[in-house]
């Protein structure tokens, strides 16, 4: 594996322009006063009720996604270029599933095989030929950039179904700015907090054609029992909307209501954080309580607008990721700006042998998988998980893709060893409303902190970054 | 607004109000049982307080005998008990995190700074009765704050109306529970025989219900259990009293009736109620059998309970 490539310290040690007065500043600050910081930062999390609950560990039912108090920070250029591809990527992905649930031009074109489509289990045939409101389906993505030198960002992973981390994003910029305001001073940080608003107007945007001119907006949660919850009730509060389960929802007449202390109340737009399995258990899992019984139907009659929209797991797959670069090409006619992973698609013969013979050196990962479970990190991993991992690929090949193992940049992180490096990632947020994709300038960074370890997700220990997009 | 966000603001008050309830009582027991044999007489205060916390039947499932141990355990600590201290706090965060939405960020504050130092008392329980008491303390303060922050903090509009409903309902129903327990000792004196055995459980009735002072002030009297009777059920000016409990109830229902537009059977209900404690006198009152009224007021308490539930909650 190359050696990293670390956003502060260039190749060859080069203090990059970016990082020029945070290095000065750390310099001139005593590491005993980040520390007492990082731990005042850590009780303000406690305090707001910043948590997330990792499934299967009882014992830590909430916990706090360790917080690093060094900015990861970015130039601007480097921000406009990312924006760009990021733009494009998103609208290719509404196309796309504009395209499958419709005319299927792609397919026809031989560019990505039938059967990856309809064999997929999250192709949702329910959405075949319906329209959904304004054409748009995937209205918030967060596409996982990672770096791997100064020039080049590469799309790890495509979220369109219902992408988590923004709240993070918004909290630890507020939490940098109470305990680092000279920090701030020294620096023009682009602000992220806008995206509630921008947030809330794509969403207004998208309303049925049925709504009154002021849509009424609902952001739907599983329920206080999600690891996403404080997120959930974080955006409610945000945006000013109501905080709604499956049982405060009812439909009657294709239409649906919520139960308020004034009677029903008409629902125009739902963001909804809830998995389409859950949705309707009329239509998908009959033994879900957390969905809304008719809730498809009225989707179909057009009455309500479901954000993101059903059945965009297809967009999320990591096989069909692989098209990505052919996707955009298709629909836009454009070179694709972000690049994609190289990624060996095991349900192809040819590449699944290079895969079972390689599978020391690669990462590979489930279709469906998220979250950074069930995943092989070929490097890092003993023997018996690898070939455990050659049985499971052996016995079910489509389920998984293989990628090289990426030296993903790094970022100084503050460790029980002083400063180090750290691997990163970025989680951007892009939203898609009735005329226009916008992009706070920022983002989720995630930091493995554990030396070495590639994964950052927050479910494996991994922690987060405040992300600095400098205005030059 | 919602009717769960409602149903949720309704009982994180009623839990907070009965836990301090709770730590009222347990520590009125405590004073009371501390005393000689000679001034409680052969009652057993444990049971009472069991009684007033309307665990009774529940308690002695799980334990044979009445002690203090036993029922501190059982009233504040107990997981089995869905009303005890730590169950009550556990709700009330529970709700708080349901509802954060319509909470401010100071109430919030309040219940979940508090849910985090308590987690440390349930791990390690009170070795001490120092501890004890200092965790009782810090259980009424918690409500203090809680309900303070509410006051002072929150919109004037239904979600405040909603949690002064429950804190209300609440309050009359622990009031009217104790009332229940002790009437015995409040009759007049030629019904009763007792004599200054009875003083060191009125003033521990008056401190459950923190009235103590405010007897004082409003009657400028030594103890007299008719006066005690008057001051906890009719006297419109102590807060925990029945009657002005009933005064802020219809006051909140009114204001949630005006701003829907609509009244229902909660506000008639409430407005019965209250008209009820306002044409009554304590010798009518003595006259009928305390016992009997308290008992139909309990009843007419979890009425409008189960009214303002269908009306608004559901």
């Amino acid at each position: 594996m190359a050696v990293a490539f670390d956003e502060m310290n260039g190749p060859g040690g080069d203090l990059r322009p970016a990082y020029q007065e945070l290095s000065r500043w750390l310099k001139e600050t005593p590491p005993n006063a980040l520390e007492y910081r990082r731990q005042e930062a850590e009780l303000l999390f406690r305090r707001i009720g910043i948590t997330f609950a990792v499934y299967g560990d009882a014992e830590a039912q909430e916990r706090l996604i360790p917080f690093d108090v060094i900015p990861r920070i970015m130039s601007a250029k480097e921000w406009t270029l990312l924006e760009k591809g990021l733009k494009q990527r998103v609208r290719a992905l509404n196309m796309f599933l504009r395209d499958i649930y419709h005319g299927r031009d792609i397919l026809r074109a031989n560019i990505i095989p039938d059967d990856l489509i309809f064999q997929n289990p999250v192709f949702r045939p329910e959405m075949n030929g319906q329209d959904v409101p304004h054409d748009v389906y995937v209205h918030i993505a967060g596409i996982d950039i990672v770096r791997v030198d100064a020039d080049n960002f590469i799309v790890l992973e495509d979220n369109a179904r219902t992408p988590s981390g923004v709240s993070y994003m918004l909290e630890n910029r507020e939490i940098m700015m109470r305990l680092f305001p000279d920090l701030f001073a020294r620096h023009r940080v682009a602000p992220v907090e806008k995206y509630p608003d921008e947030l809330l107007s794509a969403l207004r945007s998208v309303a049925p054609l049925s709504a009154s001119a002021e849509p009424t907006v609902a952001l739907m949660t599983p329920g206080v029992y999600n690891s996403a919850y404080y997120e959930h009730s974080f955006l409610a509060d945000k945006l000013g909307i109501e905080l709604v389960e499956g049982r405060d929802l009812i439909v009657k007449n294709d239409e649906v209501f919520m139960r308020t202390t004034e009677g029903l109340k008409r629902v125009d737009v739902i963001y909804r954080r809830v998995d389409d399995d859950f949705l309707d258990p009329l239509t998908f899992r009959p033994d879900s309580a957390l969905g809304v019984p008719g809730l498809m139907s009225a989707y179909a009659a057009g009455n309500i607008t479901l954000a993101n929209a059903v059945g965009t797991g297809i967009a999320d797959d990591k096989a069909v990721y692989s098209y990505m670069p052919d996707i955009v090409k298709f629909y836009l006619a454009e070179e694709p700006i972000l690049k994609n992973v190289p990624t060996w698609r095991c349900r192809e013969p040819k590449d699944l042998a290079y895969v079972l013979d390689n599978l020391g050196d690669l990462v590979v990962k489930e279709v469906h998988g998220s979250g950074g479970y069930g995943m092989l990190i070929g490097p890092a991993a003993t023997k018996a998980t690898i070939e455990a991992f050659r049985d499971k690929l052996k016995r079910e090949p489509e389920g998984f893709i293989a990628q090289p193992t990426l030296a993903l940049s790094t970022c100084p992180t503050c460790t029980a060893s002083g400063l180090a490096p750290r691997h990163v990632d970025l989680r951007p947020f892009v939203l898609t409303g009735r005329d226009h994709v916008t992009i706070v300038p920022g983002g989720l960074t995630r930091v493995a902190l554990k030396e070495g370890s590639l994964v950052v997700n927050s479910s494996q220990g991994g922690g987060t970054k405040d992300t600095w997009i400098l205005d030059e | 607004m919602l009717s769960r966000t409602a149903e949720n603001l309704y009982w994180l008050a009623r839990y907070v109000e009965r836990a301090e309830y709770l730590a009222r009582t347990i520590d009125a027991t405590l004073r009371v049982t501390a005393l000689p044999a000679a001034y409680i007489g052969k009652t057993n205060e444990w049971d009472s307080a069991l009684l007033t916390a309307g665990v009774s039947a529940s308690f002695y499932e799980a334990y044979s005998e009445a002690n203090e141990q036993n029922v501190v355990e059982y009233l504040a600590f107990s997981p089995s008990n869905p009303s005890s201290i730590k169950n009550c706090i556990e709700a009330a965060r529970l709700n708080s995190r349901s509802v954060r939405t319509a909470l401010t960020s100071e109430m919030w504050d309040t219940i979940n700074g508090s849910w985090i130092e308590l987690q440390e008392v349930w791990n390690k329980g009170t070795g001490s009765r120092e501890e004890l008491a200092k965790f009782l303390r810090f259980v009424q303060e918690t409500s203090l704050r809680f309900d303070g922050s509410a006051y002072r903090t929150m919109l004037r509009n239904d979600a405040y109306w909603f949690s002064r409903l429950g804190l209300h309902l609440e309050r009359a129903d622990n009031t009217a529970r104790i009332l229940d327990v002790k009437y015995h000792v409040l009759l007049p004196e030629e019904e009763h025989v007792g004599g200054p055995l009875d003083y060191y459980q009125w003033t521990s009735i008056l401190r459950s219900v923190s009235a103590l002072t405010a007897y004082h002030w409003v009657y400028r009297e030594t103890l007299k259990p008719w006066l005690i009777a008057d001051l906890l059920i009719l006297n419109d000016t102590l807060p925990r009293s029945l009657a002005s409990c009933y005064s802020n109830l219809v006051r909140n229902l009114d204001q949630i009736g005006v701003a829907y537009g609509r009244q229902g059977a909660s506000q008639r209900h409430a407005r019965g109620v209250r008209n009820r404690l306002e044409h009554s006198h304590m010798d009518d009152i003595f006259q009928h059998g305390v016992h009997e009224f308290i008992q139909e007021f309990i009843a007419d308490n979890a009425r409008l309970g189960e009214i303002i539930t269908k009306q608004y909650l559901i």
